[in-house]
């Protein structure tokens, strides 16, 4: 797949109306695993699962090897119960599983195993994604480019690209010690320092390992996601804790350091819990993969309907492997995203996709400051607003300044209310991204002066 | 006394500058530090703990005045130290072995040093062995443990257990939080008591030191 100008910032968009930007088709699908075809005019479960209340240790491991074995035969066989026409894994790694990659390894090879299968004996088109976690935070300030941490995420990377893996990814997390701390005390520029300026130096440096090991194994490098800032924001938020327009801003700023892996090679599809999908859809034409509704065994959100609007995969996000009155959760969810993607593909096949997509937009945008920046409509703003500017700092303030813009508009119509300290925060926040400076280096040295302690500046190139 | 509403009312509004120049006014009146500690700073932050609990006030508004509770007990604090006044109780947290995820804990120990608690904080993927060599130095009122995923959480116990163990159980009351924590896992492990959120904690705190 053809990548743009290989380092440099998206200057185009690859959807260039909110028209074009439809479920289940992309200007550039992906072929991945066994014969899955990713945005070619359908939407595909994402099935995520994670552990139940256990430790993962030596005496344990044979037993969560036998839960993934397990999870593997639930698979094919819900599959063929539900005639579904394919299906993407994700096997999202917990801490010790990337502490020791070979442990990763093993439980990426168990699945993949399982999902040959289904596609030689069923004829299932199906894929295997594997995350390993970003364990380079485990000392703070975190190291990214040298000492252990990194040197394990790296092995952690190759073992799974070698045992089996289809699709690569990861939550990175180069900006979040900063990024955290300036959340809780609403500093509009620390937040735009840590997204704008740090994020994509750490994303320029590990997606460029992270696709070279891809292309080294024939794997796909799917994609990053901004978990640990946005959706940071979006929980913070949702606990009363944070301006819902705070959240909504950060959202729209963090799609720049997401799109800087498919600036470094990455084709996607991209992370689920990545909200910022639609935005790196419309610039880079790749499939993305996105959760909702259907993702609230793992956390709740103001987003679930209009989360769908534009998802070339439908994720769970992960369940623990509990009994339910049905079964095990993780088949349970398996039933509930295929009926989903049902919709998806029926309304796709009869001509009524724009309907069913109006449908889950409006249910939502209305409601949430955060719902309206997902919508197709805002999408295209946001994602024009971002190509327009030539730096990620630059794409960064724009991408913030063009989601309070969004909201601003909203309110005006009368299509969205806010309580009145919203409104108060929508102006401060406004405020303080016009009183940036124009340059990343004019706010260079005021950000080591007052976050200069949590984060190590030799960790992104400075 | 209005001085001390006032600097309760600049204390909630979060102006450093202001609260700082009205603790060094209050003291040169003769106010004692501990009416200026109680009834300025502990009142004007309880009203800041209900107007979040509430959702008048966001977190950054909180810890602008937490700020500015700092600001007062930098100037407080040789004049409290000389009186003997006790702090309000030390508070030793950490996130539990394996568990890289702190920023709930992290807001935890910001609201609870806003509430005018001593922290000790040895962050995240903290083993066992240092929670109870932490007691064992800091001897702390209270350990807060937090986890984020169901694979560490059962490090909660063992922790408990260590300390336990360690015979200092005792010597310390302990509350646990994180997103798949409940009561009931709190009960199992042998906590003290359990807070879903930041506010629940601090208010955790304020029942477990008045036990």
């Amino acid at each position: 797949m053809p990548t743009q100008e290989a380092g440099k910032p998206y200057s185009t968009l690859a959807l260039r109306s909110p028209e074009e930007l439809m479920f289940g088709r992309v200007p550039k699908p992906v072929s991945c695993g066994y014969g899955l075809q990713l945005g070619a005019g359908a939407v595909y479960p994402e099935l995520n699962f994670t552990l139940p209340t256990m430790l993962i240790e030596e005496e344990s491991w044979s037993s969560i090897v036998n839960q993934y074995d397990e999870l593997g035969e639930m698979i094919r066989r819900t599959a063929k119960r539900l005639h579904l026409p394919g299906l993407m894994i994700e096997f999202e790694l917990l801490p010790p599983m990337t502490e020791r990659p070979e442990w990763g390894a093993e439980i990426t090879r168990v699945l993949d195993s399982h999902l040959k299968k289904a596609h030689e004996v069923d004829g299932l088109p199906c894929a295997l994604r594997v995350t390993p976690t970003d364990i380079r935070d485990a000392i703070r300030p975190p190291l990214l480019r040298t000492g252990t941490e990194w040197e394990t995420l790296r092995a952690s990377f190759e073992a799974c690209a070698e045992a089996g893996a289809h699709v690569l990814s990861i939550e990175s997390v180069g900006g979040k010690e900063l990024n955290d701390e300036a959340m809780m005390y609403g500093d509009v520029e620390g937040v735009m320092f840590a997204l704008g300026v740090l994020a994509p130096r750490d994303m320029q440096f590990l997606w460029k390992e992270i696709v070279s090991i891809c292309t080294a194994h024939g794997v796909v490098p799917g994609g990053d996601s901004a978990c640990g800032f946005a959706n940071t924001a979006m929980q913070l938020s949702s606990q009363g804790m944070l301006p819902e327009v705070f959240a909504a801003m950060v959202r729209g700023a963090s799609a720049v350091r997401s799109l800087v892996a498919y600036e470094c090679g990455a084709f996607g599809p991209s992370k689920d819990c990545a909200y910022e999908g639609p935005i790196l859809k419309a610039i880079t034409g790749a499939p993305i993969a996105m959760e909702g509704k259907s993702a609230s065994c793992a956390h709740f959100s103001p987003v679930g309907n209009v989360a769908a609007a534009m998802c070339d995969l439908w994720s769970n996000e992960s369940v623990q492997n509990v009994r339910l009155l049905s079964g095990p959760a993780p088949e349970a969810f398996l039933e509930l995203l295929t009926y989903d993607c049902r919709l998806f593909n029926a309304a796709l096949s009869t001509g009524s996709e724009r309907i069913y997509q109006r449908m889950l937009v409006e249910s939502d945008i209305h409601l949430s400051a955060q719902a309206l920046v997902l919508s197709p409509e805002s999408t295209i703003r946001i994602a024009s607003a971002i190509v327009r500017e030539r730096t990620h700092y630059r794409q960064t303030i724009a991408a913030a300044s063009e989601a309070l813009h969004v909201i601003r508009d909203a309110v005006r119509n009368k299509t969205l209310a806010l309580a009145p300290k919203e409104h108060q925060w929508l102006d401060k926040i406004e405020s303080a991204l016009v009183a940036l400076p124009a340059g990343e280096g004019g706010i260079m040295d005021s950000m080591i002066d007052r976050y200069g302690h949590l984060f190590t500046p030799s960790s992104y190139g400075l | 006394m209005k001085e001390l509403q006032e600097l309760a009312e600049q204390l909630i509004n979060g102006y450093s500058d202001h609260v700082a120049r009205l603790t060094q006014e209050l003291l040169d009146k003769g106010a004692t530090p501990q009416t200026i500690l109680n009834e300025g700073l502990v009142a004007g932050m309880t009203v800041v703990g209900e107007r979040m609990r509430s959702g008048e006030m966001y977190l950054p508004e909180v810890l602008q005045s937490a700020s500015a509770m700092h600001a007062s007990l930098k100037i407080l604090k040789p004049h409290l130290v000389r009186d003997g006044v006790e702090s309000r109780g030390k508070i030793l947290m950490g996130t539990v072995k394996g568990d890289m995820h702190d920023i709930g804990k992290n807001l935890v120990g910001i609201m609870l040093e806003g509430a005018g608690y001593e922290i000790v904080d040895l962050g995240l993927n903290v083993q066992a062995q240092k929670f109870v060599e932490a007691i064992q130095t800091h001897k702390p009122a209270i350990l807060g443990l937090s986890a984020m995923l169901t694979t560490t959480m059962l490090h909660m116990k063992t922790t408990i257990d260590a300390i336990t163990q360690a015979g200092v159980r005792a010597n310390v009351k302990i509350l646990v939080g994180g997103a798949p924590v409940s009561q009931k896992f709190a009960d199992e492990v042998g906590a003290d008591a359990y807070a879903r959120d930041a506010v629940k904690a601090v208010d955790k705190v304020k029942e477990l030191l008045a036990a």
